[in-house]
């Protein structure tokens, strides 16, 4: 019985913790967007951290789609060929990608490089003393650090999640008329015959959300961060794996949202 | 009449968790004026420069600065008072991210009191006041010298030419000569720029050489203030136990074993 109760005290314990975690990520978020509505705006940080995103980022979630796609593909044919609907591989490589495939995977790519290096970033200078140093050279750090990686997070992502879906479809392209037998313009016809604006529009709606996830996970991680290099590790950790559970409930969120039937 | 004291501390307190790191601190510091809070490891002497500087909000008491109570000024106030502050932080604490121009410079750049164009002229100015030439502006923090950063840190505490200035432990980590180097830097800044000085360090040669008044602060109280010329030999068995570094005495290190 004493077990029994030890283990719900336990289970109470994690569940208030957790909700007290919440709570504290999203006034975090709050404050960082109240930020966004008032000057002084530090534009040479936003667009530092917007190339970072938008353009370093672009050599990976561009593999990535490329990939996808064309293993989507391939696996979709091998299905759909056990029931004779080989005709339906277009639709179904175009609608996962632009839907799905290129925000999800793009974020995932997204919160592995640019979450965990703005929480390493950031829970360096925490660590040594460089956040206490803004706030005595006169610098709010939530408008100096965390406001100018929220802003880039949300912008850049829709751009990279728009060149992810065209190579996502380039990639299944590619298999479909290379390799399984498909006619260039009749694949391409049924690809734009499918596709509804719609499609395009919730998966860039879906990038601007898990941008700004990815960025406050790791602002959040990041400012945190406690106990020297072995802090910013767990941080750095800790901002990764949030962001990407994040992402995953998000997308169900908003999928939901979108195409409730 | 006596001059209302640059900063007066009262009663602060200020505990994390369990630990009460200060314990009711009292302590003046005189305008124009050099002061040195001395004490060991973990006896609160950078809580209590925390503190004033707001960075931590105590618990209980009072802080004064040129005689208003900064827990009552407006938002707006307490910025402007700020901005009347330098601070030297013992590792530097600088933006790794920024060409060391842009770190002396970051306040004046931030408040947009200056183009960046002039940054750099005037970067070029204060780096030539720590003894630094021009060149090392263009250079990132990683590539200096431990020496080379503190004197970078000490350029950017002065280049908004504050009227108070707050130096944790400046000598840390340094050589004794390029200790001296930057206490002998430390002095002639404060005293070109007429401003009040604040250390904290457990350097008795660096308390001497930079500070003109000194306090020892004890389990987060002011046990003793006074001359910092008369640091040895002060006929309190406390101070002068940290002075000399000696072994025996009412100050006992707490050991874990």
């Amino acid at each position: 019985m004493t077990r029994a109760l030890d283990l719900l005290a336990l289970i109470g314990r994690g569940a208030f913790a957790t909700l007290a975690t919440a709570g504290q990520v999203a006034i975090f978020a709050l404050v960082g967007l109240s930020h966004l509505l008032r000057p002084p705006f530090h534009a040479r940080q936003f667009w530092r951290h917007f190339a970072e995103i938008a353009y370093f980022s672009l050599p990976v979630v561009a593999l990535t789609a490329l990939f996808t796609g064309m293993v989507l593909a391939l696996q979709s044919h091998t299905g759909f060929s056990r029931f004779g609907a080989e005709t339906a591989l277009p639709s179904l490589v175009v609608l996962s990608i632009t839907r799905e495939l290129g925000p999800v995977l793009a974020g995932l790519m997204v919160a592995g490089r640019i979450g965990a290096a703005m929480a390493a970033e950031i829970g360096t200078m925490r660590v040594t003393d460089q956040i206490d140093a803004l706030t005595t050279l006169s610098t709010d750090p939530m408008r100096y650090l965390v406001v100018p990686r929220l802003l880039a997070g949300t912008l850049a992502l829709p751009p990279l999640v728009l060149v992810a879906d065209i190579l996502g479809v380039l990639g299944g392209f590619l298999i479909a008329t290379l390799q399984l037998g498909f006619v260039p313009q009749g694949y391409l016809d049924a690809t734009w015959d499918v596709l509804e604006t719609m499609d395009v529009v919730s998966g860039l709606v879906k990038a601007a959300v898990f941008g700004f996830l990815i960025a406050l996970m790791g602002c959040w991680c990041g400012y945190t961060s406690r106990g020297g290099a072995q802090g910013v590790g767990q941080a750095t950790t800790r901002a990764v794996v949030a962001a990407s559970i994040l992402i995953l409930a998000f997308d169900y969120v908003l999928t939901a949202a979108f195409f409730k039937q | 009449m006596s001059e209302t004291p640059k900063i007066r501390l009262r009663g602060l307190r200020k505990a994390f968790g369990e630990k009460q790191v200060l314990d009711g601190v009292d302590l003046e510091v005189r305008a124009r004026h050099s002061m040195v809070l001395l004490g060991g490891s973990g006896s609160g002497k950078s809580v209590t420069v925390k503190c004033i500087l707001g960075l931590i909000p105590p618990d209980e008491g009072v802080i004064e600065i040129d005689g208003q109570d900064v827990a009552k000024l407006s938002r707006r106030d307490r910025a402007a008072l700020l901005d009347r502050t330098g601070m030297l932080f013992q590792n530097g604490a600088l933006f790794d991210s920024l060409p060391v121009w842009e770190n002396v410079c970051f306040k004046l750049l931030a408040q947009r009191r200056i183009t960046r164009r002039a940054a750099r002229d005037r970067a070029a100015e204060v780096l030539a006041q720590v003894g630094l030439a021009a060149s090392v502006g263009d250079l990132s923090p990683a590539e200096l010298s431990g020496g080379m950063q503190k004197r970078v840190a000490l350029a950017r505490a002065i280049a908004a030419q504050p009227d108070i200035i707050f130096f944790d432990e400046p000598t840390t980590g340094l050589d004794p000569i390029m200790g001296a180097v930057i206490d002998g830097l430390i002095v002639d800044c404060v005293e070109r720029l007429g401003a009040t000085a604040f250390s904290i360090t457990h350097d008795m040669a660096s308390a001497r050489r930079i500070g003109d008044d000194a306090a020892m602060i004890h389990k987060g109280r002011i046990v003793w203030t006074g001359s910092a010329e008369a640091l040895g030999h002060t006929g309190h068995p406390m101070v002068d136990q940290f002075a000399n570094g000696s072994r025996e005495g009412p100050i006992q290190m707490e050991l874990r074993r």
